[in-house]
């Protein structure tokens, strides 16, 4: 029910074409990860499927297109979680956490206690209860990387959309917000897309890999069948290992060949 | 408590308990007879009182405006005058001076040349193409720097009206009558509940023009209203007193010091603080150097440059 399809889609900036005429089908209650070299249109895409830029082509969430929504109507639809939010200075989480529920208020509505009770639970998902007060710039990176799911959480979306969730975020921090982010997708049957630069985490977590490069799909399927030697070689230029990992999904190892 | 003050200190010396009996006594069924004479009844109803509910009024509109331009721009020092209100009031009441129009006019003038300046402003801003704030302001400052420059060739040419003019740039709320509250009165209605309703817009306006877009807010429209809300605001307001600078940034910022950053607190309160701050700096203009007044944009100019530099250092230590 809240499945994406694009068709035809093309975004351009300035005159210069980023996706040339991209299709995409991705299933409701699906994880789909975006992967592709730096530049590839990653982040356009997700900004794309989430109307928050403008394209050609038609995108339609749950069947209905997102040109016939006004901008509240798709924030009840999609949250976006781009890749370096802005962190207001003075906002407590409890503040930041509050934004998610804009979409949901009318033009001259406050928050009333249903909002309260999503914010409330997006923090205690998110394990905030304790920094609730605290103001953002105080907070540690992975901290601050679960207060930006939790406002994406608060939107009550059925789609979520992450671009990079992990880059900023060291080992540890990385699998425990993919953990969190699949905890979310089952608990509440949403449809998620990351665009996501770590291969062998985008294995592990995603259903379903789109391989992009210059705008262009160049790879789609099972990650198995995405990620192979020949394609990361010819498309992000690097030279790598791929092994099977034995608790499922696949092993990317990079290679280095040393001149003697 | 300010307006009493502001309402009880003045050079004709009226007594003070005698003035707060007059003043109770023209409340609706409370008959308290005060020894004022006629002419003091007049001083306190006609020039006193008029004064301190003017300088209410304008120290509320420059405050709603700052705070309001704060919020939309993102930028905590920005002020009402941040895109060309000050230079295109300044040319308007410049040119009626210098014209050796009917006095009158200067308000009218004045009001005309700040919206006049800030629409051109957004005519430029948005000719460059993109609608962001930045835009805006650099706009602005183009705007601004044209009008003054303006300014000052017709103040060149004129240079007999230059006392005048100059009265007007410091800003005062004196020789004022209930004719310029009256004045203000409707425009200050009108932008200060267009500011107040979108206070929780500007708060999300906080993120960025992107993710509010993603939270269901359209930036640019939301920008569109605050800024024809504040302009209106602050364009009224040097009408009726000139320019008072200063007043826009420092309570805005006192309030975000003491009571938080959201603009769901920061605008309401500053319907307050503005009109106690104004109306306390225009009692300081007038007492200390008393018979003669200190221009009140000079007071809060005093009391605003050095506040201005210290929240520049508070905000910059932080992490």
């Amino acid at each position: 029910m809240s499945g994406i399809q694009a068709s035809e889609l093309v975004v351009a900036f300035n005159g210069t074409t980023v996706i040339h005429g991209l299709d995409v089908s991705i299933a409701s209650g699906e994880w789909v990860g975006v992967i592709g070299p730096n530049g590839s249109g990653k982040s356009t895409l997700l900004r794309a499927l989430a109307g928050a830029i403008p394209f050609s082509g038609t995108v339609q969430i749950g069947g209905v297109a997102i040109h016939d929504l006004d901008e509240r109507q798709r924030a009840q639809m999609v949250a976006l979680v781009p890749q370096r939010p802005v962190i207001p200075e003075g906002f407590t989480v409890t503040d930041y956490v509050y934004l998610g529920r804009s979409p949901h208020l009318r033009f001259l509505a406050s928050e009333g206690p249903s909002d309260a009770g999503a914010v409330a639970n997006a923090i205690e998902v998110l394990e905030l209860a304790e920094m609730a007060g605290r103001r953002l710039p105080t907070l540690s990176g992975g901290e601050l990387q679960r207060v930006i799911l939790a406002r994406a959480i608060a939107q009550q979306t059925p789609v979520l959309l992450l671009d990079e969730p992990t880059t900023s975020l060291d080992l540890g921090h990385q699998q425990q917000a993919l953990e969190l982010v699949e905890t979310m997708r089952r608990s509440r049957e949403l449809t998620v897309v990351t665009a996501i630069h770590d291969l062998t985490l985008a294995s592990q977590f995603c259903d379903r890999l789109v391989m992009l490069a210059s705008g262009r799909v160049v790879g789609e399927g099972e990650p198995e069948a995405v990620l192979t030697e020949e394609s990361i070689g010819l498309h992000y230029g690097a030279d790598v290992s791929v092994q099977r990992d034995p608790g499922g999904g696949i092993a990317v190892i990079p290679l280095r060949h040393r001149r003697s | 408590m300010m307006s009493t003050i502001g309402v009880l200190v003045g050079p004709a010396g009226l007594d003070p308990v005698e003035s707060i009996k007059a003043l109770l006594d023209r409340l609706p069924g409370v008959s308290i007879p005060s020894s004022l004479s006629p002419q003091q009844e007049a001083i306190l109803f006609e020039l006193r009182l008029p004064r301190v509910v003017l300088g209410g009024l304008v120290g509320t509109m420059l405050a709603l405006a700052g705070g309001a331009y704060q919020g939309v721009f993102r930028n905590p020092l920005a002020d009402p005058y941040l895109l060309g209100a000050a230079a295109g009031a300044g040319l308007g009441a410049t040119a009626v001076i210098a014209a050796d129009g009917p006095r009158g006019l200067v308000p009218l003038a004045a009001f005309a040349g700040a919206m006049g300046a800030v629409a051109l402003t957004y005519a430029v801003g948005r000719s460059v193409g993109e609608r962001t704030s930045t835009t805006l302001i650099l706009a602005g400052v183009a705007v601004a720097s044209f009008l003054a420059a303006a300014q000052t060739f017709v103040l060149q040419r004129n240079s007999d009206s230059l006392q005048e003019v100059y009265g007007f740039i410091l800003g005062s709320l004196a020789t004022v009558g209930w004719s310029d509250v009256a004045l203000a009165a409707p425009y200050a209605l009108i932008a200060g509940v267009g500011i107040i309703l979108h206070r929780r817009m500007l708060d999300v306006l906080a993120v960025g023009d992107e993710e509010a877009m993603g939270l269901g807010v359209s930036a640019p429209s939301v920008r569109a209203r605050v800024v024809l809300a504040a302009s209106l605001s602050t364009a009224a307001a040097v009408a009726v007193s000139g320019l008072i600078g200063f007043v826009g940034i420092i309570v805005p910022h006192l309030i975000r010091m003491t009571a938080g950053v959201s603009y769901r607190i920061i605008l309401p309160l500053a319907i307050l603080v503005g009109a106690a701050f104004l109306i306390g700096a225009d009692v300081v203009g007038r007492t200390v150097l008393a018979p003669a007044e200190l221009p009140i944009g000079v007071v809060t100019a005093f009391l605003g440059a050095p506040f201005f530099l210290l929240v520049l250092r508070t905000s910059r230590s932080r992490p």
